[in-house]
């Protein structure tokens, strides 16, 4: 388990930020899927693929990258992060409970009568969940007024959502990307969790979006490209994006769906659906 | 009556807020000289964003903005923001409970000779169906003044439909409205009119007919239709027997279908609508579209007689 000690927590002129050396990170990424597993198995029902293969970007962004304080999930300067992709609710659910936002015990009720832990993100219920999400597309929008807001605030607080390139099939995903083109949106960091993989099967054979990079870049964007499981490689998109000023930038991500999980790993099959108890413990003891 | 415009009214209400309340933003989606926020982006330029034709864009960036702690008020033609964005309003906006109003103008068949494309003619049935909103349609430009000031006030999400047209003044202009309490236009024991919107002006023209006719109809002005008065509406069925509903609007889930409800669990009375059945209308000029879908003082006096004939 994480230490969840106050010195974890270290205080930044901007708030608090924990901030864990990189192989330290890779151990909490394991950790964070190895609660994916648990949670899902249990629940009966949900998502692996999409949160496996956002594991190490959600790690990155609550172990080092965002500024927050998980005992005051309101803090105005708070950095907010917005799952846009909402049917990986149970990685950022991990991450909330592993830097504190509510007990470990939890994770177990999700998707159970009466949880805190929905289906998909409710921000009514859930501590640190800044967005109710899992219809796809909506999330870039949602952002973009979050960071129209800190700048009407003259606030330093950054934003940051993430997407599934499966939900950049979705028109409103596009009006998002003109519009914060439109408004110079810099104090917002995009990632789109690149799994390649979709409900019913590869997104290139569903609804092609390549090229994509290119769709991004004619749209105003800075791009930049990364292996999304390389802590290294996030971390440092995540500042080259902060320097950007004048534009907004996307961080594509590229993951494999299931990554982790040998028998989930480009699998389709386990894009909306649980593993079975025996499956959860092949795959906690590859995640070991 | 005199007459003047909603949307103007709204446009110059904003700009007044604005003043008073700097955490006021204001979207719109490229009708802002038609919508009137064009008023509140001349004065607070930085505090107002056109997202050109992206309806679902700007009702999520609205969610984004008041889950920071913005008043958002979010303008457009009602069919645009209420039938596009339907998903957006449901999940970023009435779920999340967020501090949103959507004021939408050209509601309704009087948007005139642009056609049915134009024309809201479901959005209080899909607007009452989501939960925590709150649901205004103003009788005349000062009540959507009154309308605008108070949603401004009131935290969470609300709806507040304008019209293209001008409508005839119903109000002296010290009129003070309560959200959530209708108002008795004219008191009377042989029948309710309860209407909403550019109808109630409509309904007191067919009040007065009938007082000549002998019959003392009450009018009632059901601004907010959710919440709804339903004590309101147990008095009229209770003293007057027998109720009328006029709305611009489809029959399913307006005002009508909610007044029913209450009436047939608190006090069956007979009742009789007056609205746009189950049908869409088209080009054509305003009065011109009411006379032809039955929108007229005319069809509600009739109306009024018919549920008299069932009591």
């Amino acid at each position: 388990m994480l230490n969840r000690s106050k010195a974890s927590l270290e205080s930044t002129p901007q708030g608090n930020r924990f901030n864990l050396p990189t192989a330290e990170l890779k151990e909490i990424a394991k950790k964070l899927r190895r609660h994916v597993i648990t949670m899902i198995a249990t629940a009966g029902s949900g998502h692996p693929g999409g949160s496996l293969s956002a594991a190490d970007i959600i790690t990155a962004l609550y172990f080092k990258i965002l500024c927050h304080n998980p005992e005051n999930p309101q803090w105005p300067d708070r950095d907010r992060f917005i799952l846009s992709k909402g049917h990986a609710a149970p990685i950022l659910y991990a991450a909330l409970a592993e830097t504190g936002y509510f007990p470990l015990t939890e994770l177990s009720t999700l998707r159970r009568l009466d949880s805190r832990l929905q289906g998909h993100p409710d921000s009514n219920f859930t501590p640190g969940v800044e967005m109710s999400a899992g219809s796809l597309g909506m999330g870039l929008s949602f952002a973009i007024g979050v960071a129209l807001a800190a700048r009407l605030d003259s606030k330093n607080y950054r934003t940051y959502v993430l997407l599934s390139d499966g939900e950049c099939q979705e028109g409103q995903t596009w009006e998002a990307a003109l519009s914060a083109t439109h408004f110079k949106i810099d104090n917002l960091t995009t990632i789109v969790d690149c799994n390649g993989i979709q409900l019913s099967g590869w997104t290139r054979d569903i609804m092609n979006l390549e090229p994509f990079i290119e769709k991004w870049q004619a749209f105003g964007w800075h791009t930049i490209d990364i292996d999304g499981h390389d802590l290294n490689q996030i971390l440092s998109a995540g500042q080259e994006a902060e320097k950007m000023k004048g534009k907004p930038t996307v961080i594509i991500a590229r993951t494999i769906k299931g990554k982790g999980v040998g028998f989930m790993e480009n699998n389709v099959a386990f894009h909306g659906k649980a593993p079975t108890w025996e499956e959860a413990e092949r795959a906690l003891k590859e995640l070991a | 009556m005199d007459e003047a415009s909603t949307r103007e009214t709204y446009g110059k209400t904003l700009v007044e807020l604005g003043r008073q309340n700097r955490d006021i933003v204001v979207l719109d989606a490229d009708l802002s000289p038609s919508t009137m926020t064009s008023f509140f982006a001349r004065e607070f330029p930085e505090r107002f964003f056109n997202c050109g034709l992206q309806e679902q864009n700007m009702i999520a960036i609205a969610a984004g903005l008041a889950a920071s702690g913005k008043t958002v008020f979010a303008s457009t033609f009602a069919v645009f923001v209420i039938c596009r964005c339907f998903d957006q309003l449901r999940l970023c906006i009435s779920q999340p409970n967020l501090n949103v109003k959507i004021v939408a103008t050209h509601s309704g068949i009087t948007v005139g000779e642009d056609g049915i494309s134009h024309q809201a003619i479901e959005d209080l049935a899909l607007c009452c169906a989501l939960p925590s909103f709150t649901v205004v349609v103003p009788a005349d430009a000062i009540e959507a003044a009154e309308a605008t000031r108070v949603a401004s006030n009131n935290r969470g999400p609300f709806y507040i439909r304008l019209s293209r047209p001008k409508t005839p003044i119903v109000y002296h202009k010290n009129y003070h409205f309560t959200l959530g309490k209708a108002v008795t236009m004219r008191q009377g024991t042989d029948a309710t009119i309860m209407a909403t919107g550019i109808m109630v002006a409509k309904a007191l023209e067919a009040a007065d007919v009938l007082a000549r006719q002998d019959i003392d109809c009450r009018v009632i002005n059901m601004h907010t239709l959710k919440p709804l008065d339903e004590a309101a509406i147990v008095k009229a069925a209770s003293e007057t027997g027998a109720i009328v509903i006029a709305e611009e609007h489809l029959a399913q889930g307006g005002l009508g279908s909610r007044v029913a409800q209450t009436v047939a669990r608190e006090k069956p009375v007979p009742m009789e609508f007056v609205n746009l059945g189950d049908r869409y209308a088209s080009s054509g000029k305003a009065e011109e579209l009411l006379q032809r879908y039955g929108l007229t003082a005319r069809d509600i006096e009739e109306s009024v007689k018919l549920v008299i004939k069932r009591k």
